[in-house]
């Protein structure tokens, strides 16, 4: 029989056309190379997997741009409330220093309207008119509060740009979406769920995990699993439940780039002797992202005019990806706590002196309708100006909750920011060979003051260590923000949050200028990757594994074999039935 | 005679009227349409279609089974706005929810699981008198019931799914929603919810009848595949008279591995497997959230879960030191 090609042919040649052409184009289909980078115990499955294009690119997007005609650091000379009325959270800056941090805000946050965005060129300096001046003292006053009591969370400190980016307001936020309401007809219930959202990374989960676990204050349902193997009838915990939160993970998943084995082992979820130190970080973060939306986000609704709230009245509020933007620490744990100190200082002043309508907190913390009627007066009066300020931003502004990760006007800002950086990215070219991942278990046991510094990026392709479990103490300069703990690392602090490459002979380095990164940071130290060698480097716990593995019961095949008698196929009557 | 064909058969056996079959008892119903031929059908099977037995069970099947359908889709259509656009993109994502935990195992508002219920309702009537028509059909035509008998275990596991296991909770909420994704990412959270079914061990009983049906599929098709050009593909008159084909399938798997199924036993182990993977794994639901809370505990108290050496530095469970941060933060 010879080979014709007929309709059957042609049949079998277009639908599997069709489907590697759906599998490669297929939404989250990632061509290779995939890099594996271990960080837990082996078989375990605890990995992250990444692509070395997608981590070059993540890299360079997530650089903190050096400003233009940024003034130098000084903290001597009068203070700024000798040298201007009105200045209220930041009166005990220097002079100088308070100029340097202004020049900053205007490039982090308004780099296309410049300082108009906040102050009133005619009315002067010192005048409030601009409800965008008043709201930024609480934002100055948010950051300080993070960078003094949320250290749990954030080691490296943040500044205005971790979030904003360039952007009048940060580009991955939330609102309260009333479209996801149900409207209780006489079909087509929703359960708040089966629609393709952005929030659980399209899945069908709840497409709002936000509202129920980042919102308020000790809320802490978030946990599911039962504690004890049989039923006690203790656990209110529902399917549905379990559903919100694995949304809520799916958030934090896609937030920061990494799988569910960065913080948790799957083998049991809950279990905290089985996670890793990021979950104890993690954790935090979901408390500092509640603390900061109930506390500061949503009763600045009092004093943002209406195009900036969404459509259920409510401010755009912060989850993960507000700050990390797909990284595991946000801008790969760029110290913002060096560079300006001003953010870093303790508050002066208090929430309630600062805005003044904000009433009573407990109330504030409600989010939803209530918001609309609590700030209907001021809004009115600031439209005005903002509108003439601002007229490009107005629009993509008051987008709901669903469209507002793409920006439509903010992006030029941003696309700006950035390609500064540029002259300061090459030199680390080493993301193409980098994948950041959980590196250091060594770390965080050197370093109890903090759990952040065991996050470091760190690539291993070496075939016989085990990667990752292995990370030797060389690297463990511990990122805390104080630098009184630092008496063992080498000269910076911010070696330990640098992305640290591990190459052997296998793995063509395509950034030569990492290789002295470990021992000698480089003036670029804080993002800088950092080599070492991992051949002289055994896994701590290989004596462990082996005792481990001998446990497991041999394969036993010698009695798998039925009786012989039964093969014979001559002695086998065979019975059949119509 | 009937003719036989199979996958292989290159010629299409065609005749003016088609191949009417045998009389059976109990036939008191008309057969319905005319038979056609379909040859690309014929490339998977016989080219003939028809005529199609329904009688008042399978009326009354495909009844309720339009009826379930009619109720999921129009409650998917209706949760897009009727949008006829948005129903087919967002058709994978779409789903008719079982009621909320707060109604238990009352009958909820029709918009809030009351169509779920009754989709429920239409689906399983028209499930299990679709077993009784294949019961029914299995008996008149002078066969043995092991087809209904088959079906009837995946039977078990849809109804431990969707109605013994909720009722036990006392909620229809532990129950699935009808949609495609929608069940895929509930099943996700059941395994979560109770600590990994993977310790389930009825569920790795299931998973190891689903893998060996792979296996004893793959192992049975591929023996007699590779016999049919003996004639290996005519097992029924291979059973009653033994010829050089199955006479050589069983000779290979002996000198291979010492040890042949006959040509009845391969289908009785394929038929075990194959309904076994559907009994233990409704068993594995069944006793999940009501018996047992979280596997993954149950499995470290019976010795039945490996513990792993702790590479990392302890995670401790920070929620105790929680009333001092906030407090802090506030």
């Amino acid at each position: 029989m010879t080979f014709r090609f007929g309709y059957t042919e042609a049949a079998v040649l277009v639908v599997s056309v069709f489907l590697v052409l759906a599998i490669v184009f297929l939404p989250g289909y990632d061509r290779p190379p995939i890099e594996t980078v271990q960080n837990g115990f082996r078989g375990t499955a605890m990995a992250q997997i990444y692509n070395p294009r997608t981590v070059a690119a993540t890299y360079a997007e997530n650089q903190v741009p050096e400003i233009e005609g940024l003034p130098p650091l000084i903290t001597a000379g009068p203070t700024a409330a000798d040298s201007y009325q009105n200045v209220q959270v930041l009166g005990d800056l220097s002079t100088a220093q308070f100029l340097r941090l202004m020049t900053a805000i205007t490039a982090w946050v308004s780099p296309e309207q410049g300082c108009n965005y906040c102050h009133d060129a005619q009315a002067g300096f010192a005048d409030d008119s601009v409800y965008a001046k008043r709201v930024s003292r609480w934002m100055i006053q948010m950051t300080r509060t993070i960078n003094n009591e949320w250290t749990d969370h954030v080691a490296t400190g943040v500044s205005c740009y971790t979030c904003h980016r360039g952007n009048n307001v940060p580009e991955y936020v939330w609102y309260d979406d009333p479209t996801l309401a149900d409207t209780m007809g006489m079909a087509g219930y929703r359960a708040g769920q089966n629609r393709p959202a952005d929030a659980p990374l399209l899945a069908s989960l709840p497409a709002d995990p936000f509202g129920a676990h980042l919102s308020v204050v000790g809320d802490n349902d978030i946990r599911v699993q039962s504690l004890t193997a049989l039923p006690t009838g203790n656990n209110p915990a529902t399917i549905q439940d379990t559903e919100l939160t694995y949304s809520l993970m799916m958030h934090m998943s896609g937030a920061l780039g990494v799988n569910c084995t960065y913080c948790h082992n799957s083998q049991n979820w809950s279990s905290w002797a089985e996670s890793t130190p990021q979950r104890t970080t993690a954790w935090y973060g979901i408390q500092m992202v509640k603390s900061l939306n109930s506390l500061y986000i949503v009763p600045s609704a009092v004093a943002l005019p209406a195009h900036r709230l969404g459509p259920s009245g409510d401010p755009a509020k912060v989850n993960c990806a507000t700050c990390h933007q797909g990284v595991y620490k946000p801008l790969f744990g760029a110290n913002m706590t060096e560079d300006w100190p001003s953010l870093t200082a303790a508050n002066t002043t208090t929430r309630e002196t600062l805005l003044p309508g904000l009433g009573d907190v407990d109330a504030s913390m409600q989010i939803g309708a209530e918001m609309k009627s609590a700030r209907a007066t001021p809004a009115t009066d600031d439209a005005a100006s903002e509108d003439a300020a601002e007229p490009a931003a107005t629009p993509s502004e008051t987008a709901p909750a669903d469209d507002s990760a793409a920006p439509a006007d903010a992006a030029p800002a941003a696309d700006e920011a950035v390609p500064a950086d540029d002259a300061a990215a090459p030199s680390d070219a080493a993301p193409a060979e980098t994948a950041p991942a959980n590196a250091a278990p060594d770390d965080s046991a050197a370093a109890d003051t903090t759990t952040d510094t065991a996050a470091a990026p760190a690539t291993e392709a070496t075939d016989e260590t085990e990667p990752a479990t292995a990370t030797p103490e060389a690297d463990a300069a511990p990122a805390d923000a104080t630098p009184a703990d630092n008496a063992e690392a080498d000269t910076t602090t911010d070696t330990a949050t640098a992305p640290a490459t591990e190459a052997t002979d296998e793995t063509p380095s395509a950034a030569p200028a990492e290789d002295t990164a470990a021992e000698t940071p480089a003036t670029d130290s804080a993002a800088a990757p950092a080599t070492e060698a991992a051949d002289e480097a055994p896994p701590p716990a290989e004596a462990e594994a082996d005792s481990a593995t001998d446990a497991q019961p041999a394969a036993d095949t010698a009695d798998a074999a039925p009786p012989a008698d039964d093969t014979d196929a001559d002695a086998t009557e065979t019975t059949t039935s119509n | 005679m009937a003719p036989y064909q199979n996958i292989f058969t290159q010629v299409q056996l065609r005749t003016p009227h088609g191949e009417p079959g045998v009389h059976a008892p109990g036939d008191i119903y008309r057969r319905l349409g005319k038979p056609g031929f379909n040859y690309w059908l014929g490339k998977l099977g016989d080219a003939q279609i028809g005529p199609i037995y329904m009688g008042a069970l399978g009326w009354a099947s495909l009844f309720c089974g339009i009826i379930a359908i009619e109720i999921i889709g129009l409650n998917m259509w209706a949760s897009v706005g009727w949008d006829p656009v948005e129903f087919i993109r967002q058709l994978p994502w779409l789903a008719l929810e079982p009621p909320s935990p707060q109604y238990g195992l009352s009958f909820p508002p029709m918009a809030e699981g009351g169509w779920w219920l009754l989709a429920g309702f239409f689906l399983t009537a028209s499930i299990l008198l679709w077993w009784l028509r294949v019961y029914r059909r299995s008996v008149d035509l002078g066969m043995g019931t092991h087809v209904a008998w088959g079906f009837a275990a995946a039977i078990w596991l849809y109804l431990v799914l969707g109605f013994f296991r909720p009722i036990l909770m006392g909620s229809w909420s532990e129950a699935v929603p009808f949609g495609i994704f929608p069940h895929l990412d509930w099943t996700a959270a059941f395994s979560i919810k109770y600590g990994n079914l993977f310790y389930n061990p009825f569920h790795a009983l299931s998973i190891v009848v689903l893998y060996g049906s792979t296996l004893l599929f793959a192992m049975h098709a591929g023996t007699i595949l590779a016999c049919s050009r003996l004639g290996a593909d005519r097992e029924v008159e291979q059973i009653v008279d033994r010829g050089t084909a199955s006479e050589r399938a069983g000779l290979f798997w002996r000198w291979t591995m010492g040890f042949c199924a006959t040509m009845e036993s391969i289908h009785r182990w394929a038929w075990w497997f194959a309904a076994l993977t559907a009994i233990t794994g409704g068993i594995g639901i069944l006793i999940t959230g009501t018996l047992v809370d979280n596997w993954f505990l149950w499995a470290v108290e019976h010795d039945y879960a490996p513990s792993y050496p702790n590479v990392l530095a302890p995670a401790p469970d920070p929620a105790a030191a929680a009333t001092a941060t906030q407090g802090a933060a506030q």
